[in-house]
């Protein structure tokens, strides 16, 4: 396994499916009355988040906590950053204390591979601004693995923003390393530029249909949209989206009844997904969220927990 | 590269294990002497603990899972009942995880009850440091609160390195610190044996030397 982990590419399957294990046996940790094991013991890691987050960053520590290290939170707010300070002083600053493990989030793509060249420590891309999210793909590929046994040939519907979206963009790349269809749906003003090209070589496809996708998926992925990122007419009202590509109460009835539905948070409920695909039993959201602090565990405890030269 | 399971089986380092190549030591205990040292053990445990009250066996992963299995079946058929089995990982609780590549744990299975207040004997293959022993009292305590903890080992190679003994040994294997001891099981490996060889350049590809699962 690479030392950071940046990017959905810096793992091959092999890895993935080590991940997966672990986090198979993390899980059962998760149930247990003491939830602790000792192998990050005396290892520090620091949550830096220049970017809001609720369950990513909680999810990070109490997988950190789990582990045993010492898990600190920095955000933007209420830091020296707020006064002006540069990403690399922060990130040398934070470093020089003495941290084996930098979690980042930051706005601007590319910044978590940016940190990785400045510190000894190690570097896992928490979300840089559109480019990946990798530890919520691995949460969302290990999730429909658990509940559809494997994603070899499964199809895969990813609906939503998918212009501002770094869930999607990792997800794309981890999903066609497993052997799933993926087929993006969005409107066209939501649909990345050149995306075409793209999906050529990484071998998924696009839609501007839901009703013509949403049969045949096995799994459905809904994407939040990013209002804070929406600073363009990308389309006419919320009401209008919601009917075109919205996971309405309609469109729950035409899915498969056994296809999970994920949504990787925090969702607006009404928009992009009704109450009822939200809560319905084939809804994978909160199984993501516990997902989540076992595939972090498993993250941190493989980058971590082993020799330091990464033999 | 993550090293997954299979490359810290201590028998087999370097691939498929053919005998000859790598296991060209001495047989201290062949298949039968297996079978009767766990059948005899099995009798020690009950005689030990008067009959199968409160006592559970817990396997350390991998040829101890085995190894606890097989006494399980040999209590089963001597008591006509089962003692309830479970599997205790060590990988996360063993103190040089900082000293090797990271490996993966293995699963964890509490026995059926539980743990607290239980009778608990732990089985594993080899004794040799007692540092496996140690990381599987340290995981059982985030477990539970067993009665009684004892330790039930297939060879005890001595070279102890931490205050601990074995309640119920199969063989006392004499060995030099710098000779190996190599358990093949059938459920793993295809075979029943245990060997001794000297330490060729197979210890220091990483190999663990206790014959301890990874």
């Amino acid at each position: 396994m690479n030392k950071h982990l940046l990017s959905i590419d810096d793992l091959d399957v092999n890895d993935v499916s080590v991940l997966f294990d672990t986090a198979a046996e993390m899980h059962d940790v998760q149930r247990r009355s003491v939830k602790k094991l000792p192998a990050l013991r005396g290892r520090t890691v620091v949550n830096l988040f220049f970017e809001d987050s609720t369950r990513t960053r909680s999810s990070f520590e109490i997988a950190g906590k789990w582990l045993s290290a010492d898990v600190i939170n920095v955000s933007a707010k209420g830091s020296s950053v707020s006064k002006g300070e540069s990403l690399r002083d922060t990130v040398l600053t934070v470093a020089a204390m003495g941290v084996d493990g930098l979690v980042i989030r930051h706005g601007a793509s590319g910044a978590a591979q940016q940190v990785s060249q400045w510190t000894e420590a190690v570097v896992i891309n928490a979300g840089d601004g559109m480019h990946e999210h990798p530890t919520q793909a691995l949460l969302d590929a290990y999730t429909l693995q658990r509940r559809m046994g494997t994603l070899e040939d499964k199809r895969v519907a990813i609906v939503g923003d998918l212009t501002h979206s770094r869930v999607f963009r990792s997800n794309i790349l981890l999903l066609h390393k497993l052997g799933a269809h993926v087929t993006v749906v969005a409107p066209p003003t939501l649909m990345p530029a050149g995306v075409t090209a793209w999906s050529k070589d990484a071998g998924f496809e696009t839609s501007y249909d839901l009703d013509e996708v949403l049969p045949d998926a096995d799994a459905v992925m809904m994407l939040r949209v990013q209002r804070e990122r929406m600073n363009g007419a990308y389309f006419p009202s919320a009401r209008e989206y919601t009917v075109g590509y919205g996971l309405t109460r309609e469109r729950l009835a035409v899915l498969k009844p056994d296809a999970p539905i994920c949504h990787p948070g925090p969702m607006n409920r009404g928009l992009e997904i009704a109450a009822d695909a939200a809560d319905a039993a084939q809804s994978a959201v909160l199984d993501q969220v516990s997902a989540g602090v076992a595939i972090r565990m498993s993250v941190l405890y493989h980058l971590l927990a082993g020799e330091e030269s990464g033999a | 590269m993550v090293p997954t399971h299979s490359a810290s089986v201590p028998t087999a380092p370097d691939g498929p294990t053919s005998p000859g190549s790598v296991l060209e030591g001495r047989i201290v205990l062949d298949a039968r002497d297996i079978s009767r040292a766990l059948t005899r053990i099995s009798h020690e445990i009950l005689e030990r603990n008067k009959g199968l009250d409160k006592l559970v066996l817990l396997g350390i992963p991998t040829r101890g899972v085995h190894l606890a299995r097989r006494v399980s079946e040999r209590i089963a058929k001597v008591e006509g009942a089962q003692v309830p089995l479970g599997t205790l990982d060590i990988t996360m609780y063993r103190d040089d995880l900082r000293k090797q590549p990271t490996r993966g744990p293995h699963h964890t299975v509490m026995p059926p009850g539980g743990v607290d207040g239980k009778v608990v004997v732990l089985v594993d293959d080899v004794l040799f440091s007692g540092r496996t022993v140690r990381a599987a009292l340290d995981a059982m305590n985030d477990l539970g609160r067993p009665a009684t903890v004892r330790l039930a080992v297939l060879v005890d190679r001595g070279h102890r390195e931490l205050p601990i003994r074995a309640d119920h040994v199969g063989k006392n294997l004499p060995s030099a610190r710098n000779e190996r001891v190599m358990v093949r099981l059938e459920e793993s490996d295809g075979y029943d044996d245990v060997r001794i060889a000297p330490m060729d350049s197979l210890v220091n590809h990483g190999v663990y030397q206790d014959g301890a699962p990874a």
